[in-house]
């Protein structure tokens, strides 16, 4: 029988990689989600505790997938804290993903926000000249800089970091450095996800000066599949017609980059 | 001529037969406008409270091999208050606020908090099967549907729906109650109590353990239902319960429902569900020979 992607199948994890003290990658068998596009997500049960939305993590060896957790709430600490051996389900893969542009590429990552963007990564064409920004606090939660280097040897690229204590790489914001980058070249694509006020002024800095940019947004979410409706951003449902939107369709949401809602749907400022 | 999709549930006029379920989609005017340009007939509210509620952490769903889907939700809302606000703005689509609440205070509060507000109809959330003190546990007791029927109908000259489901009272004694109590329309049925339990890790999914069954297991129930009450009652009758397409909807209509609402089928097939629903419908009355609705409601019971 063909697998019902909406019930939960349970997956053995076989594998913690530690990122940093507060971040962890969690490693699994799993056909369905080792082959899902860059921007889809599953819904991760954690036995007993919670079920979450997660970006798919890759998993460099074929069939297998992982998540990137970082200790956060209560929900994203049971992920983080679950032992090798131990079981998972997951549900999905849901959402769309990104289009893939050719030439000259941007990513933007911030945080956790770095997991599709590593998937994106996959994905690229070998005469793709790729720069990969990635932004964090300080020098200690830098991660996944090794990885891109990595994915990327083939090609034209550079990976640059920044700190926003100035402890690792450039200092300063992740989006200041966006706009030196959008003043210099003209990319033919740019691709962001982490928080949404970083992914909000990249937009805007990409948009204003007619570049393709999308970003993978990240709401609260219950069902997944378009039935509850906890995760709209105006009229658009971010399980449904995202994660990915185009800069174009964001610009003139306007609740993006400034409203999120709570678990019973209020609106909240950023 | 070309046929008339425009229903009428007894004062209630719709151009659409099909309408968003309660629970669905719910808390942003915006998604409603969506609905309503997709095609939708009107969009019935999440079920608000006198409060905010956040609901049950999650799972809170759960996909069921074969078809159909278990929600536990927990009633999330942003409360009537924050909700009435909301959809003060609104002037196109035909909004059906959802209530829920445990004494018939709690309903006529809450009306009062939508005079501002364009509503076609108020729905009686008295089913919903997963949260205590609140919905089947109030339509259960047909004496408290008597009394919040009583209230709310005394609260407003808008119409009132009772959405009934099934219990551990026989529902029709509810639309019995409702009925008596002068209730304008009732919406069947809401979801089914139902769980989901894991054989890898021996437990429950859902996080409130229990949960509403919904989509295509529960179509021949719900159909079942509408074709007794309207057997029984003269009452227009709203069909609810896995309805994904036109000839689901078309099923209800002969069954005696004048419109028809969508959920769980948003959710396998996204909101084109509802022009779906609609085209199908037309197309079936130019091969019928019906000119309206009305001409078809309840013809399975003649037959």
């Amino acid at each position: 029988m063909q697998r019902n992607l909406n019930h939960t199948k349970i997956c053995v994890i076989e594998k913690v990689i530690d990122e940093t003290p507060t971040v962890r990658t969690l490693i699994f068998s799993d056909d369905v989600m080792s082959s899902v596009l860059p921007g889809q997500f599953a819904m991760v049960w954690i036995p007993g505790i919670n079920e979450l939305p997660m970006s798919v993590m890759i998993a460099q060896e074929s069939g297998k997938a992982a998540f990137t957790v970082r200790k956060h709430g209560p929900a994203s600490t049971g992920l983080f804290n679950v032992k090798v051996g131990q079981q998972i389900g997951v549900r999905g893969p849901y959402g769309n993903s990104f289009d893939l542009k050719q030439g000259k590429l941007l990513l933007v990552g911030g945080g956790t926000g770095l997991v599709p963007m590593m998937r994106l990564l996959t994905h690229i064409k070998p005469n793709d000249d790729v720069t990969v920004l990635i932004g964090a606090k300080s020098k200690n939660e830098v991660f996944f800089e090794d990885l891109a280097n990595d994915l990327l040897k083939n090609n034209p690229h550079r990976v640059i970091i920044t700190t926003d204590d100035g402890t690792y790489g450039e200092k300063g914001f992740v989006t200041s450095m966006v706009e030196k980058l959008v003043n210099e070249t003209r990319f033919d694509g740019i691709y962001t996800c982490g928080p949404e006020i970083m992914m909000y002024k990249t937009v805007q800095l990409a948009h204003s000066r007619g570049l393709f940019v999308q970003a993978s947004l990240e709401r609260m979410m219950k069902c997944g599949v378009g039935i509850c409706g906890s995760c709209c951003v105006g009229e658009d449902l971010v399980c449904k017609d995202g994660t990915v939107f185009d800069g174009d369709h964001l610009i003139l949401n306007m609740e993006f980059g400034h409203f999120h809602r709570n678990k019973a749907g209020i609106l909240e400022n950023y | 001529m070309e046929p008339s999709l425009v229903t009428s549930i007894g004062k209630i006029q719709l151009e659409k037969p099909a309408m968003l379920a309660s629970g669905i989609l719910g808390i942003s005017l915006d998604v409603f406008n969506r609905l309503y340009r997709s095609g939708a007939g009107a969009v019935v509210s999440k079920s608000l409270s006198t409060e905010p509620w956040d609901g049950y952490p999650n799972p809170t769903i759960f996909g069921i091999n074969g078809g159909g889907w278990i929600n536990a939700v927990g009633l999330s809302n942003p409360g009537a208050p924050n909700f009435a606000k909301m959809i003060e703005p609104n002037k196109d689509v035909p909004i059906i606020i959802s209530l829920v609440g445990s004494i018939p205070e709690d309903f006529s509060t809450m009306i009062k908090q939508f005079k501002n507000s364009k509503v076609i109809a108020y729905e009686l959330n008295l089913s919903c099967p997963h949260v205590a003190k609140v919905g089947l546990e109030v339509g259960d007791d047909p004496d408290l549907v008597k009394k919040i029927v009583s209230t709310v109908k005394n609260s407003t000259h808008v119409p009132v729906i009772a959405k009934v489901g099934l219990g551990t009272t026989h529902y029709l004694n509810t639309v019995s109650a409702a009925v008596d109590s002068g209730i304008d329309a009732i919406t069947a049925i809401n979801t089914i109590r139902a769980i989901a339990i894991d054989v890898e890790t021996q437990r429950p999914i859902l996080s409130n353990k229990f949960g509403g069954l919904s989509g295509t297991p529960i179509k021949p129930i719900a159909l079942r239902c509408v074709y007794e009450i309207s057997s029984k009652y003269d009452i227009p009758i709203i069909g609810c319960g896995g309805i994904s397409t036109w000839e689901d909807a078309i099923e209800f209509i002969l069954a005696g429902a004048s419109a028809i609402q969508i959920g769980s089928a948003i959710g396998d097939n996204w909101i084109h569900v509802f022009n779906d629903i609609n085209n199908g419908i037309l197309q079936y009355m130019k091969r019928k020979g019906y000119s309206k609705i009305n001409e078809m409601i309840g013809l399975a019971k003649k037959s």
